[in-house]
């Protein structure tokens, strides 16, 4: 495959169903009315010269060499600003028209470097190739006048240097980091020829509020903003269209390459779930892939406490085969289990599923969305019907108040959160309701109507509250409500009573009760109003409860069912959707149903040749509790650190280390290997071929732009363990796993990789009713029939700040690192986040004689760890927040064995501790 | 004793339980032997049944009703 170039038709598309018809170099075309006459040539495939215009920024008329003639207008208007017209002849090539280009091309020259054989951009370069265009020959006014080319080069950044010697302030960069981005880190300084692009108040990319999404890099028509891998290897050859492994937004990106060398990612325009945008992490942080940390041949040991061993696979994967059938024979069916990984494809996934079902007899099968998202799937079921968001993103775009619980998708789902941006900045409405002001509250062009400072832990009692405002000030739709559900009455009866009124539950939210009853007016009286949520919903012991409490609030206003509203939740990883969907629930067989319902495991077991058991298996936490009991002894894990994310963290080592035998597959030796017996190597999302499934449901593919480093898909290995176990499980490459996939999962009959590599991407479900994938859900019905409204009543966490332990943490993640760090560590990203830090409000901070940089003790009822304190005005008093990217802070030595009542989804966000000082840093220790 | 030092089945089913405390008592025991049915492990299933024919006083009444609507479970998964 050859480089793939998207074609840049120079200004953003316009929608509407008025259109114009334009007549250019004899060419007639029909375009929505809107449309600049840039993008109507480029839509006839006449390519009008341009150097600051693209596709995916507003026209701005800056560079002057898009000049057109039009019939009956005076002089040459720039075709990017200027709106066709009905009727309107455009020419596009006259010789007067040559000459203007050529002059304006001259001035850009005589102010910019000559050196286009050594420049890192050649043949990538549009002002290279738009001199090319406009037949340039000579340069009257000489190469060295008044120009800016001793201007030295920022190279702060881990990845891109910044030469503003070859500037020629096209304002792309700026516009980019203001309209697709919505940072606005960068500016323009000076007039004239003193323009110049400046990053923050004038200091360094490093320095300024630049968050590295690339979007400037990608903008720049010139070498000024150039990756550094492009300076180091040269420019790339070929392109492989894949899909990012990080978050769960799921971009889809050009691989870059030279030969098997990824030379730079760039994010794909036409995938619809970023539409050409990236985050810092799916842009640049893909060198881990490559790390020599990297173990590539499996390992062996007999005790956790012996030296590993290398060994061939044979013997890699006959140990595990006969060791676990060994611990089957002594210790029951029941006594060994696996857990599969949401950063692995739906291939992947699937595989290890029917490994533990069909090879290991039962359904000790778990994955780790149990500690992130396991919540939504039982609440949006069991209102809903199906376990998954209600919409696309594309359909925020049509939201006019976006309500954001839980989430902080600036830092966590970054593409996402820049289109939300892009939509507060058309005029939505924002409610933000989060212990910390997140960025979203307040950053530039942003400004949240409300923000509900909600303590953690009584989720439930706000969404309680706001559905009783809804019921007793008349916002119910009741026309939907009527039409569309079941249980109404019970619950309107429920919710209105007083104890769920704002004045009731504001001692308990911590929520003035005026601002809840505005902020959920805004919310119930817009014509489209949408839920987006994260793990700030589900880790709580009420997760399931608030799921379901946010589905009621949904239906009871009428916003399911068309663009623009519906309840979304925010993945984490980049599959954790397909891991669900896979059936990698301990209940649940692939697409959502139940271990005991007999017609869908006869499907299976017809397939597959094997009884399976009709009983629901072991979940993660049940898996250690068990290990400790000595009733599960076996585990095999794929691609998770248990011990650096799972909660409790002292308890999760002491499961693994009384079990005989545990399996770990995965990039690096991580916390969890430290505990293993079997270490077999996996393949980067760079090795594998398969899919991911991201936030909405958007079936993906991920290509392989190299074979296996270790020699094997992550998907042979699981199959020969089976094979080991005497189970024959064997196919010839992924695409057969997922035609079994379709084969056996209803709402995957209709995804193969050959529809795939055709469409793009399908959303499920993709059927035949749905051939080309359901961007909306629930749009005449819900899945299950009526929506069913559900009590939802408020308990509060046995988890309560004390004496000893009187503030509370919650732990989440930061922009530059992903999950326990595995990838990101690995990457320049540190440069960004070098260390967890403890964010802690200044209040709470001076009590305890704490300042900024302090190294403080932070302990709970079950642990104890070491970090650094941040102040941040952000926080709330009584609450610190930490991230768990670094496996040296150990942030889940602290978390606890609470848990979701409903799914065991572990409560990370209420733990009570204590912060004491324990060594101060060197300049506040002068200052003392 | 803390909560870290309930039996983990203890711990979960009485969680569940203080999620149906202001339902109807039989109603909820219904929705709670259906809830640990369908998620629970037989072995989990097995020691809750186990402490609940002993009389353990740290089980929520509405367990011990929940427990007399499940079928027996086998004990090792």
């Amino acid at each position: 495959m050859t480089l793939i170039k998207e074609q840049d038709y120079g200004t953003p598309a316009r929608s509407g169903e008025a259109t114009v018809s334009v007549e250019i170099d004899g060419k007639t075309v029909l375009v929505p009315e809107g449309t600049s006459v840039m993008r109507a040539a480029a839509e006839c495939g006449i390519d009008i010269p341009k150097l600051c215009a693209t596709d995916n920024l507003e026209p701005f008329g800056s560079c002057r060499l898009c000049l057109v003639d039009i019939d009956g207008r005076k002089g040459s208007p720039a075709s990017c600003t200027t709106p066709v017209a009905d009727g309107m002849k455009v020419r596009t090539q006259t010789p007067e028209l040559a000459e203007l280009r050529r002059g304006v091309m001259e001035l850009y020259i005589s102010d910019h470097p000559l050196d286009c054989l050594t420049c890192p951009a050649n043949g990538g370069c549009e002002l290279q190739d738009m001199a090319g265009v406009v037949g340039l020959r000579e340069v009257r006014y000489g190469f060295d006048g008044e120009n800016h080319l001793d201007l030295p080069t920022d190279s702060t950044n881990p990845y891109f240097d910044f030469d503003a010697s070859k500037c020629i302030a096209c304002s792309r960069c700026v516009r980019a980091c203001g309209e697709v981005q919505g940072t606005f880190a960068l500016t323009i300084e000076g007039r004239g020829f003193d323009s110049k692009v400046a990053a923050g108040a004038g200091g360094t990319f490093m320095e300024s509020e630049c968050v590295s999404c690339g979007a400037c890099v990608q903008a720049c028509p010139t070498s000024t903003l150039q990756e550094r891998s492009v300076v180091q290897l040269g420019m790339p050859t070929r392109s492989v269209i894949t899909t990012c492994a990080y978050c769960g937004v799921g971009c889809s990106f050009k691989a870059e390459l030279r030969g098997d060398e990824v030379v730079r990612m760039v994010p794909y325009k036409d995938g619809k779930a970023n539409e050409g945008h990236s985050c810092v992490k799916g842009r640049f942080a893909f060198g881990y892939a490559s790390h020599p940390d990297r173990q590539l041949k499996p390992m062996v040991r007999e005790r956790i406490t012996d030296p590993w061993r290398e060994v061939e696979w044979e013997e890699a994967i006959g140990y595990v085969g006969s060791r676990m059938l060994d611990i089957q024979a002594r210790h029951g069916a029941g006594a060994i289990g696996g857990i599969s990984s949401s950063r692995c494809t739906n291939e992947e996934v699937y595989v290890v599923q029917k490994m533990v079902r069909a090879a290991f007899g039962n359904n000790n099968v778990d994955t780790c969305a149990r500690v992130c998202h396991s919540p939504t799937g039982y609440g949006l079921k069991q209102t809903y019907g199906t376990s998954a968001g209600t919409q696309d993103f594309k359909s925020v775009d049509k939201a006019d108040v976006i309500l954001i619980i839980g989430a902080n998708p600036t830092d966590a789902h970054p593409v996402f959160g820049s289109r939300i941006k892009r939509r507060l900045r058309q005029g939505a409405k924002l409610i933000v309701a989060d212990p910390r002001k997140i960025d979203l509250v307040r950053s530039p062009h942003i400004q949240a109507e409300h923000h509900l400072p909600v303590r953690p832990g009584t989720n439930v009692a706000l969404i309680n509250a706001m559905s009783h405002v809804v019921v007793t000030e008349g916002l119910v739709d009741r026309e939907f409500v009527e039409e569309r559900c079941e249980d109404f009455a019970e619950w309107e009866r429920f919710i209105s009573a007083p104890e769920h009124s704002p004045e009731a539950v504001e001692s308990i939210t911590g929520i003035p009760a005026a601002e809840l009853r505005a902020a959920t007016r805004l919310y119930a009286s817009a014509r489209n109003a949408t839920i987006m949520y994260g793990l700030g919903v589900t880790e709580h012991s009420q997760g399931s409860t608030m799921v379901m409490g946010m589905a009621n609030l949904a239906m009871a206003t009428g916003n399911i069912g068309r663009e623009g509203v519906g309840v979304n939740p925010l993945r984490g990883q980049n599959n954790v959707q397909g891991s669900c969907d896979m059936g990698s629930f301990p209940h649940e067989l692939p697409g959502y149903r139940h271990v005991s319902d007999e017609v869908v495991r006869g499907t299976f077991e017809t397939l597959w040749g094997r009884v399976l058991d009709p009983e629901p298996g072991l979940r993660i936490p049940n898996m250690f509790d068990a290990a400790i009991d000595g009733t599960f002894r076996g585990l095999f894990v794929q691609g998770e650190d248990i011990v650096q994310s799972d909660p409790n963290t002292q308890h999760v080592t002491a499961a693994l280390s009384s079990m005989e035998l545990v399996v770990v597959q995965d990039l690096f030796l991580n916390e969890t290997s430290k505990y293993a017996h079997v270490f077999l190597p996996g393949t980067s999302f760079l090795e594998k071929n398969g899919t991911f499934t991201n936030a909405e449901r958007r079936i993906n593919r991920v290509r392989p732009v190299m074979a296996p480093r270790t020699g094997k898909h992550e998907w042979e290995i699981v199959c020969e363990i089976a094979q080991a176990m005497g189970y024959p499980m064997k196919y010839d490459d992924s695409a057969q796993i997922m035609d079994e996939i379709a084969f056996t999962t209803p709402t995957f009959s209709g995804v193969s990789f050959a529809k795939l590599d055709q469409v793009g991407s399908v959303q499920w479900p993709c059927n035949d009713a749905a051939p080309e994938g359901t961007p909306i859900m629930h749009i005449d019905g819900f899945v299950r029939g009526r929506g069913r409204f559900v009590q939802t009543d408020y308990v509060p966490t046995q988890e309560r700040s004390t004496r000893k332990f009187p503030l509370i943490l919650t732990t989440g993640r930061i922009l530059s690192q992903y999950n326990v760090g595995a990838q990101t560590r690995r990457t320049g990203n540190s440069a960004w986040h070098p260390e967890d830090m403890l964010e802690m409000h200044p209040h709470d901070a001076e009590v305890r004689g704490i300042r900024d940089g302090d190294t403080v003790a932070l302990a709970s009822r079950v642990g104890e760890t070491t970090l650094r304190v941040k102040i941040a005005e952000r926080m709330p008093v009584g609450v610190v927040y930490t991230t768990f990217h670094h496996p040296v802070t150990g942030a889940n030595v602290v978390t606890t064995e609470n848990s979701d009542w409903a799914t065991n989804c572990p409560e990370y966000k209420v733990t009570a501790v204590q912060v004491s000082l324990k060594h101060p840093t060197p300049a506040a220790a002068v200052v003392r | 004793m803390t909560a870290t030092h309930t039996p983990p089945h203890i711990r979960m089913s009485n969680e569940i339980a203080v999620q149906f405390r202001n339902r109807d008592p039989a109603w909820a025991a219904e929705q709670i032997a259906a809830h640990i049915h369908s998620f629970w492990d037989p072995r989990m299933r097995a020691r809750l049944l186990a402490d609940v024919t002993a009389d353990d006083d740290r089980l929520d009444p509405l367990i011990v009703a929940a427990a007399a609507l499940l079928p027996p479970a086998r004990a090792n998964g």
